[in-house]
């Protein structure tokens, strides 16, 4: 039997894992001869890490992922810098930009998602690409420009107050930039934070040197000037850097006659209306709106690659509730599930702790015994636990306030020997307990040495030995009291 | 710890070091030989001629029956660098078998395999034990050695005192305890820990690409596995905040001297050889091997647990470290033992999968036993004293009635520590001579002499096993010549002469080598090497009737299977039985609180303990010693998966449940 001829549309993170996981499950290319179809000129590479190549910490070749004779040692088929142009799902073949055609027995589309450019004037080109003087930030190339427009002391405004966006504020102002953040919501990240967390992480912001102007809309861009706000100011600069969102990019299976509203709509196993065609990643909609992260991504390369091969036929994509992370400069926040229930909820226990001076927020919602939602802010240690209770269904912890905390704040010195038990071991070495060493103490009178010949106590790993000198001091304590 | 004067210990001892003078007198020490007239009558006691003769013939009796394969032979890493080597010369020349391993394979196998693949040498630290003391910054990974080598506490005192100390453990241990940041990964994720901490040195600049450059290879193919484990993808999997795992990052890379080490907690997994390459991948990222001062080591775990690796006990070695399948490396044992090098036998079977097979169809139907306790201390001990139950012939060289003895055929009484004279190889790979300081028991005799006895009785000249220690020992020195383990040019000589000698040292000129790697790596072009490694995750998960996960390790009081330290007075009172650590949370959800009996139910078997219960174990995780017998051993529930390289168990992580005894 001859392999399956399956064809990606599109080279990105979500086809790269596929081809990836695909190799992995057939190695020989005996079920399945695989080609991936990509627009950029260059190999796959790591989107995520685009932030890195923002702030000079990671090159370009860093990011890739896959190595140059990557395709060749793997038997997959890349064609690079020729989008996808058309498809003939009748005849199973799709046209490529260099004119030449591919026949198929499964068409998977990863064409991915676009940025949005919000309807404001000045800001797109007229031909749907940013205007002079505007950035967007999903590749490469939008990144190195970005790089190139936001030098230290550059005025910058960045447009739009979600998670890319004030991860990118606040590295632009981390390598220099003096830069805005304009957000027409009444506070940040508002699809993912309730008020609070909205008002204290835009606290932290301005804190790292962005300015904000939040609950603001912009109604114009001059190049050259900057954007010019709904209350008549005008927002200085340089480089407008839209971070408004992404669409599903969705016109290669429109034009096929594959609905694609929000989303190439795709069942359990990744199908669109046309069983032949599959889609993946951020132009898919399988279940809920795709939301530009990676995992939904790989957990669908997975059930993909599993299905195409037939190495796991009976696999099946559910959707995952979403982590929502932003980690950039200081700020570390975490947030998932019901964030917008408040304490008073009568339908779910909620406990909160807020401190806006210090940056820190978490607010847990339970259902009974378990977490349904939460937000961590500045309790990096807290959110770490709170993602792997959601993750795991977990039975929520007793000690609630641990549980909201995490280990907020530096271990306190360990208790003195005077808080311990009797029983309790001073020299873990040696096995000697507080109850010994009081002994010795009556019975040698003795200094530390006396007490070490006595009892053995300091000898090995000499970590007790500031808790025996204490017990040591009490036999001045204890004179005069009769034991 | 060992008896090694002030380079390792500093004169210090742990109290399993005070009282190991109580094992010389244990009331139950063996003091003759006893042999079993019939399967299932009592031990008697016999002379040592009856006992080697009944032992001879019956080995006689299988050979002819099954051939070299149907005798197998399993040694320890607690046995001297002379008993390690002639026992596997014994394996290999007097029975022919292919079939020899030993405990160590569950000790420090993925360790030794990892190392073997980064720097092409594997000697647990490649540099003095008190270059610790100079250390800014230290992570010990997997290893709690606040209770299992507490002298060594002292030398993290500096590192500590600058806030560098950082331990990577499920629970929060007595090492935990003195960290200044203390990460607990549940239980078989510290791969995927590694690959986020890698990550985040990539990510902050953190990486020194002119050392990776001049000095590695593969970097390249490792990042480009660690680029998809963003720290917040590792917290996801680890429990491990992401922000920890940067300032872990910070403290190893801000550092002036800074270490890496490795215990057992990382290395005793399915996935143990590729979790211990991610942690030297990491390590190598930071420049920290082959730079003085700095550098990757594992902390080994028997007291010739390094000696014990490098001379020809296990599966797939010969003597100075030699590959069995190197045609090279038989020609030159070989010709030191003046055998044919055809005549060696191919590498056998791993540890496990050899104990799996005693009795089967296809196994060993004879099995020698040397200073091991394999009923206790194998993963799932049920099986394997099964298997020890099914053999025709076990014999048991041990110094005391290990429960492995009491299920012998023949049991040998030999001599042990201070009663004898032999050399150990410490955890930095420096060789040491231990004297005789008290008169054995008359009933007991060397194991080199047990050997002897046996392979002349089976038709070996007495020449080819000395039971002179001086004399295995330069034998043993000219069989590793050549070898990475190059002790040829060490002689009780120079060791009686107080001269400290780390191996390789492949001259009589030569001062050894206490800093390996320094100018060059141990591959052919001088290079370390990166290992592309990816994280799996344990071979059992947790979930329905299974939802915790075991981990399984060692307390302050006892050793190994605890048959030598459950006989000493001080250290049973301390620790008189089997405890089970849990959160106080996960017990009541079990219905029991602190001192209750509970037992711990996995796929494999059940072990009791009492609960202890302690706020500092994650609640996901339940704690078992291994060093108890009968229904107290960890190992009844442990899971038998092997690593794929180092052929470990998986003792670090198994899914359970715990419920009510």
């Amino acid at each position: 039997m001859s392999p399956r001829r399956v064809v990606v549309a599109g080279y990105g993170m979500a086809a790269a894992r596929l081809a990836e996981l695909v190799r992995a499950a057939d190695p020989a290319g005996e079920r399945v001869a695989l080609t991936v179809v990509g627009a950029e000129p260059r190999p796959a590479y790591n989107r995520v890490l685009l932030s890195g190549v923002l702030a000079g910490t990671l090159t370009p070749a860093d990011i890739a992922l896959h190595d140059r004779g990557w395709a060749e040692r793997n038997r997959v088929g890349v064609r690079l810098g020729v989008p996808v142009t058309g498809l003939d799902r009748r005849g199973r073949r799709v046209r490529l930009a260099d004119g030449t055609s591919l026949g198929y027995d499964d068409l998977v589309l990863a064409t991915g998602g676009r940025p949005w450019l919000p309807p404001v004037e000045g800001l797109s080109d007229g031909r749907g690409g940013p205007a002079e003087g505007v950035a967007t930030l999903r590749d490469l190339a939008d990144c190195l420009r970005i790089r190139e427009l936001a030098r230290p002391g550059a005025p910058v405004a960045v447009l739009g107050g979600g998670v890319l966006g004030v991860e990118t504020a606040l590295g632009l102002a981390a390598a220099g930039a003096r830069v805005t953040l304009i957000h027409p919501a009444a506070h940040l990240m508002e699809r993912h934070l309730d008020r609070t967390a909205g008002m204290i992480l835009a606290r932290l912001c301005r804190a790292a040197g962005v300015r904000t102007a939040i609950g603001a809309a912009a109604v114009r861009h001059d190049p050259g000037e900057g954007v010019k706000l709904d209350d008549g100011s005008v927002v200085p600069a340089a480089l407008t850097v839209v971070t408004a969102g992404t669409r599903p990019e969705t016109a290669l299976a429109a034009r096929a006659g594959l609905a694609a509203d929000g989303g190439i709509a795709v069942d359990d196993r990744l199908r669109t209306a046309d069983p032949r065609v599959r889609a993946l990643g951020d132009c898919a909609r399988a279940g809920t709106p795709p939301q530009g992260l990676l995992r939904p991504a790989w957990e669908q390369a997975a059930v993909l690659a599993g299905l195409l091969t037939g190495t796991a036929p009976d696999a099946r994509y559910h959707a995952g509730a979403p982590v929502t992370r932003l980690r950039a400069g200081g700020v570390d926040l975490t947030a998932f599930g019901e964030t917008r229930l408040e304490t008073d909820s009568a339908d779910a226990e909620v406990i909160s702790y807020a401190d806006p001076a210090r940056g820190m927020y978490a607010k847990v919602a339970l259902d009974g015994d378990r977490v349904i939602g939460a937000i961590a802010l500045g309790l990096p240690d807290a959110a770490a636990a709170l993602v792997q209770l959601h993750d795991d269904g977990a039975p929520t912890p007793a000690d609630r306030p641990g549980l909201l905390l995490g280990r907020a704040l530096p271990p306190a010195a360990g208790p003195g020997p005077d808080s311990l038990p009797g029983t309790a071991l001073v020299c873990r070495c040696n096995s000697v307990t507080k109850a010994a060493l009081l002994r010795a103490v009556r019975e040698t009178g003795g200094d530390v040495a006396a007490l070490a010949r006595a009892t053995r106590a300091t000898t090995g790993c000499g970590d007790c030995l500031p808790a025996v000198r204490r017990l040591a001091a009490r036999r001045h304590e204890t004179e005069g009291t009769p034991a | 710890m060992t008896m090694d004067g002030p380079r390792v210990s500093a004169g210090e001892l742990c109290q399993k070091g005070w009282t190991a003078g109580a094992l010389l007198g244990a009331p139950d020490r063996l003091r003759e030989p006893l042999v079993r007239d019939r399967r299932g009558g009592p031990l008697r006691p016999a002379s040592w001629d009856e006992a080697l003769d009944l032992v001879a013939a019956r080995l006689r009796r299988v050979l002819a029956g099954h051939g070299p394969g149907g005798v197998a032979v399993f040694g320890g890493g607690g046995l001297t660098n002379e008993k390690a080597y002639l026992l596997g010369k014994f394996a290999r020349v007097a029975l022919g078998t292919p079939n020899i391993d030993y405990n160590g394979r569950f000790c420090m196998s993925s360790a030794a395999a990892a190392a073997q693949r980064a720097f092409g040498l594997d000697r647990g630290l490649p540099f003095p034990l008190a270059d610790l003391d100079e250390a800014d910054a230290i992570m010990l990974v997997g290893a709690n050695v606040a209770e299992t080598m507490p002298p060594l506490v002292r030398r993290l005192r500096r590192a500590r005192d600058r806030g560098g100390l950082v331990v990577a453990d499920p629970r929060r241990t007595a090492t935990a305890g003195l960290a200044s940041l203390h990460l607990a990964p549940r239980p078989g994720t510290d791969l995927a820990l590694a690959l986020g901490m890698l990550h985040a040195a990539v990510a902050g600049g953190l990486v020194r690409r002119d050392d990776l450059e001049r000095r590695t290879e593969g970097f390249a193919a490792a990042w480009r596995i660690a680029a998809r484990w963003r720290p917040e993808e590792a917290e996801r999997v680890t429990g491990v905040a992401a922000a920890d795992q940067r300032a872990a990052v910070g403290l190893l890379a801000g550092a002036r001297r800074a270490y890496l080490l490795t215990g057992r907690g990382a290395e005793q997994h399915a996935t143990g050889s590729d979790t211990v390459s991610a942690w030297i991948n990491l390590a190598l990222a930071l420049g920290l091997p082959g730079r003085e001062g700095s550098g990757y080591g594992s902390l080994t775990g028997q007291g010739n647990g390094q000696g014990g690796r490098e001379h020809g006990q296990k599966a797939d070695q010969l003597p100075g470290y030699r590959r069995l399948d190197d045609p090279a490396a038989r020609r030159h044992v070989a010709a030191v033992w003046g055998v044919a090098p055809e005549d060696l036998p191919a590498p056998g079977p791993s540890a496990y999968e050899l104990l799996d097979s005693l009795g089967t169809e296809t196994g060993p139907r004879a099995l020698l036993v040397f200073g091991s306790n394999p009923a206790v201390s194998a993963p799932r001990a049920g099986r394997v004293s099964r298997r020890l139950a099914a053999l025709d012939l076990l014999v048991v060289a041990d110094i005391v009635p290990s429960e492995t003895a009491l299920m012998a055929d023949v049991v040998l009484p030999v001599t042990q520590w201070a009663e004898e004279e032999g050399t150990l190889t410490n955890l930095e790979g420096r060789v040491l001579l231990r004297r005789r300081a008290v008169a054995p028991p008359p009933g007991a005799r060397g194991d080199l002499s047990v050997l002897r006895g046996l392979a002349v009785r089976l038709g070996r000249p007495a020449a080819e096993f000395p039971d002179d220690p001086e004399e295995v020992f330069a034998e043993l020195a000219r069989a590793s010549a050549g070898g990475l383990a190059d002790y040829s040019g060490i002689g009780y000589d120079r060791l009686r002469a107080g001269e400290e000698i780390h191996w390789p040292c492949p001259g009589p000129g030569h001062p050894g080598t206490p800093r390996a790697f320094l100018d060059r790596f141990a591959h052919p072009d001088g290079r370390a090497r990166f290992v592309p490694v990816d994280h799996r995750g344990p071979a059992e998960r947790p979930g329905g009737d299974f939802p915790l996960i075991a981990t399984t390790g060692r307390v302050l009081a006892h050793y190994q299977s605890g048959a030598q330290t459950r006989r000493v007075p001080e250290l049973a009172a301390a620790e008189p039985g089997a405890r089970v650590e849990v959160h106080p949370d996960t017990a009541r959800r079990a219905g029991l609180a602190d001192g209750d009996r509970a037992r711990v139910v996995s796929r494999r078997g059940t072990a009791e303990a009492v609960v202890r219960c302690t706020p500092g174990i994650r609640r996901d995780t339940v704690f078992l010693p291994f060093h108890f017998p009968g229904a107290e051993r960890a190992n009844l529930v442990t899971n038998p998966a092997l690593d794929p390289v180092s052929r470990m168990p998986e003792f670090k992580a198994c899914a359970v449940r715990l419920e009510p005894a």
